[in-house]
């Protein structure tokens, strides 16, 4: 039993941390149809933005000794700056372009991101301990769990809620969806095109902040190429929870965590290694069975 | 009128102006006649190889695939397991199957099983992806490149994981690296012009009539997806006998962000685009590159923080994406009539010439 609610917590928990990232790719793709290849270096450089630049082999603590309050803001900021600002200097020479164009201009703008981290941090990763506290297990319904797992699973529950609450109810929230719904028709009916992007750039980069603060803490270490994977699969997450929709794409963050937790239980100890791969793979078969991914957003359905 | 020529009298000079490019770069390696210079070059042959392959495949199905890198990862193990002395392996690879790793294949056989090998996990992949178009397409073949790195860091036995495996016979020089993205281009160039190719172009531009006019767009885009595995199986397989060292890092997103961005530098559907574009950004990255390793002015050395490179290549891609979508060949592919280079005049020309250039209205 207590085996069961460990793994219940493992698969919630590396869930979160996949639905955060999805539900930032997501948010983006929704208003102006970007696969943002740049989120994942935008989650490294919040993290790297807890040190001062410096190519030592030791990290530098600079703005990771704030106090709490004052920590979290900080880096949430900086990840919405970057945000907004890759939207302002590149994204809106975009607007016309097709997906494919700025999905390969995003790809340029997460090289240089990390490129830039690598020229003021060098590619050695560093450690930094961060909310040590965190790191110690509790008791949680008869099974020792990490607390950091608790917290995390915590916090992305909170901010599903929030996010829901500011959809539904606010008036941006009102315009974000129907921006994402019909662009050109909300235009029309009054919504600020750049407004409605450039909030939805900063939410996204909020959510990188978060999953790069969730990150550091879990691991420990500061890499320039720490964004990478969680990136990765929060793209799969995206297309397979059905692109544009974001129901779609934090279930299927959820659904790929379980599902990675799961294949590392159950697979035998010689294919463990392999498990992403299996992972990989089981998402392609599953773009076979439904190319639209499992929730098609209604603004998605093509004709052929 | 006059009856029309064949496809291949018409586009025919596109093929043999890349040869001419490619052989004024071998012709420059000997000028210089420095061997780290020719090493340089030997390079930049690989990667005419690695982006003409992936023009095949992009360039005709407009699908952009960020998985290729992984066949010429194939491509370069294979070949590591067939050539490495057989005194090595026993130890380095054991994994290996009996018949591969007690024996020691030629170079020239090496390549071609290797280049087989990965069109067959190209064949094997392609029936699946082939199905999904778009955005979708692009994130599966994300997908894939990612399996293959998973399974190649971390199959000790077999590939050594993530430690670098040594022992692959130097084989590659000037000549092989010339003949290697001659024959690239020259397959790549067959390939378009042939009815596959065209079918694919007819539906990547207007996927609906294409498919109304009898176009199987999943068979085609096979065809593509396994010719591109091949040759980017031939271009991995190359590199290896050119690094003589191996690690699956090395054939991952860096890669693939520096080949993807030749592509479109150059201009992603045309054949002429993949050449220029490999061509350009290679002599931006060797300047770099000198000057990140530092000049002496004076008696001080001045030098360029790292990086640099690559921050200069992604601004460069994003200015051309945002001022020229369609690259610097604008999508033309070079011929004698109508200068690619030329404003609109050479449309009208365009539309005569359709054998591997009509990608400007895409």
């Amino acid at each position: 039993m207590t085996e069961i609610i460990q793994i219940i917590i493992d698969a919630l928990s590396l869930g979160s941390l996949y639905a955060l990232g999805a539900l930032g790719i997501a948010l983006i793709f929704g208003v102006m149809r970007l696969v943002n290849f740049a989120h994942g270096d935008t989650i490294a450089f919040c993290v790297f933005a807890l040190l001062w630049p410096s190519i030592d082999a030791a990290a530098v603590v600079f703005a990771g000794h704030l106090p709490t309050v004052l920590l979290i803001p900080l880096i949430l900021l900086i990840g919405a700056g970057l945000s907004v600002l890759s939207e302002i200097i590149v994204f809106r020479r975009f607007r016309k372009a097709n997906p494919a164009t700025m999905m390969i201009a995003s790809f340029a703008l997460g090289f240089v991101i990390r490129y830039f981290l690598l020229m003021l941090y060098s590619s050695r990763p560093k450690s930094i301990n961060l909310w040590e506290s965190l790191g110690e297990s509790i008791g949680f319904l008869g099974a020792r769990v990490p607390l950091l797992q608790i917290v995390t699973v915590a916090i992305t529950l909170g901010i599903l809620g929030l996010l829901t609450l500011f959809l539904k109810r606010s008036r941006y929230g009102l315009e974000m969806r129907a921006a994402a719904e019909n662009f050109t028709m909300a235009r029309m009916l009054g919504v600020r095109a750049n407004r409605v992007i450039m909030l939805a750039f900063a939410l996204s980069g909020m959510l990188a902040a978060t999953t790069g603060l969730i990150l550091v803490t879990q691991t420990g270490t500061v890499d320039i190429q720490m964004g990478a994977s969680v990136m990765l699969i929060a793209f799969i997450a995206t297309v397979i929870g059905g692109l544009g929709s974001l129901t779609g794409a934090v279930t299927a963050g959820y659904l790929i965590g379980a599902a990675s937790v799961l294949m590392q239980v159950v697979l035998p100890l010689d294919a463990r290694p392999f498990r992403d791969a299996f992972v990989y793979g089981a998402v392609i078969v599953t773009l076979i069975w439904r190319p639209n991914g499992l929730f098609v957003a209604r603004s998605a359905k093509q004709r052929v | 009128m006059v009856a029309r020529k064949s496809v291949l009298a018409r586009t025919i000079s596109t093929p043999i102006i890349l040869t001419l490019i490619l052989l004024a770069v071998a012709g420059l390696s000997l000028w210089v006649n420095n061997g780290i210079f020719t090493r340089t070059i030997v390079e930049v042959f690989i990667r005419v190889m690695v982006v003409v392959g992936l023009y095949t495949f992009i360039g005709n199905s407009g699908v952009v695939s960020f998985g290729h890198i992984g066949f010429m990862c194939m491509g370069a193990y294979a070949t590591a397991w067939f050539t490495i002395p057989p005194a090595m392996k026993k130890y380095s690879l054991r994994g290996l199957p009996e018949i591969i790793s007690h024996n020691q294949l030629s170079f020239s056989l090496s390549i071609t099983l290797a280049t087989l090998f990965a069109g067959i996990f190209a064949y094997l992949f392609g029936k699946i992806l082939v199905r999904l178009s778009g955005i979708t397409g692009s994130i599966a073949t994300f997908a894939m490149l990612a399996m293959i790195n998973t399974v190649y860091s971390n199959w000790e036995t077999v590939t050594g994981a993530t430690s670098s495996i040594v022992g692959i016979p130097r084989k590659t020089d000037l000549w092989t690296g010339f003949a290697g993205a001659e024959l690239a281009v020259i397959v790549a160039y067959l390939y378009a012009i042939s009815r596959s190719g065209l079918a694919l172009r007819s539906a990547r531009d207007e996927a609906i009539a294409a498919a109304a006019s009898g176009v199987d767009i999943a068979r085609e885009r096979l065809k593509a997806f396994v010719v591109s595995g091949m040759i980017l199986g031939a271009a991995g397989a190359l590199y290896a006998h050119f690094l003589g060292v191996l690690t699956p890092d090395a054939f991952y997103l860096g890669l693939t962000f520096i080949s993807l961005s030749m592509l479109v530098v150059g201009g992603m559907n045309s054949l002429s685009g993949a050449v220029v574009g490999v061509v350009v950004l290679s002599a931006i990255i060797e300047l770099l590159r000198t000057l990140e390793k530092g000049i002496a002015i004076g008696n001080q050395t001045w030098a360029l923080p790292h990086g640099t490179q690559e921050i200069a290549i992604g601004g460069v891609m994003i200015v051309i994406l945002i001022f020229r979508p369609s690259g610097l060949t604008r999508n033309q592919e070079l011929s004698w009539s109508g200068w690619p280079f030329s404003e609109r005049s050479s449309r009208q020309k365009s539309s005569i010439k359709d054998g591997v250039s009509e990608g400007a209205s895409a």
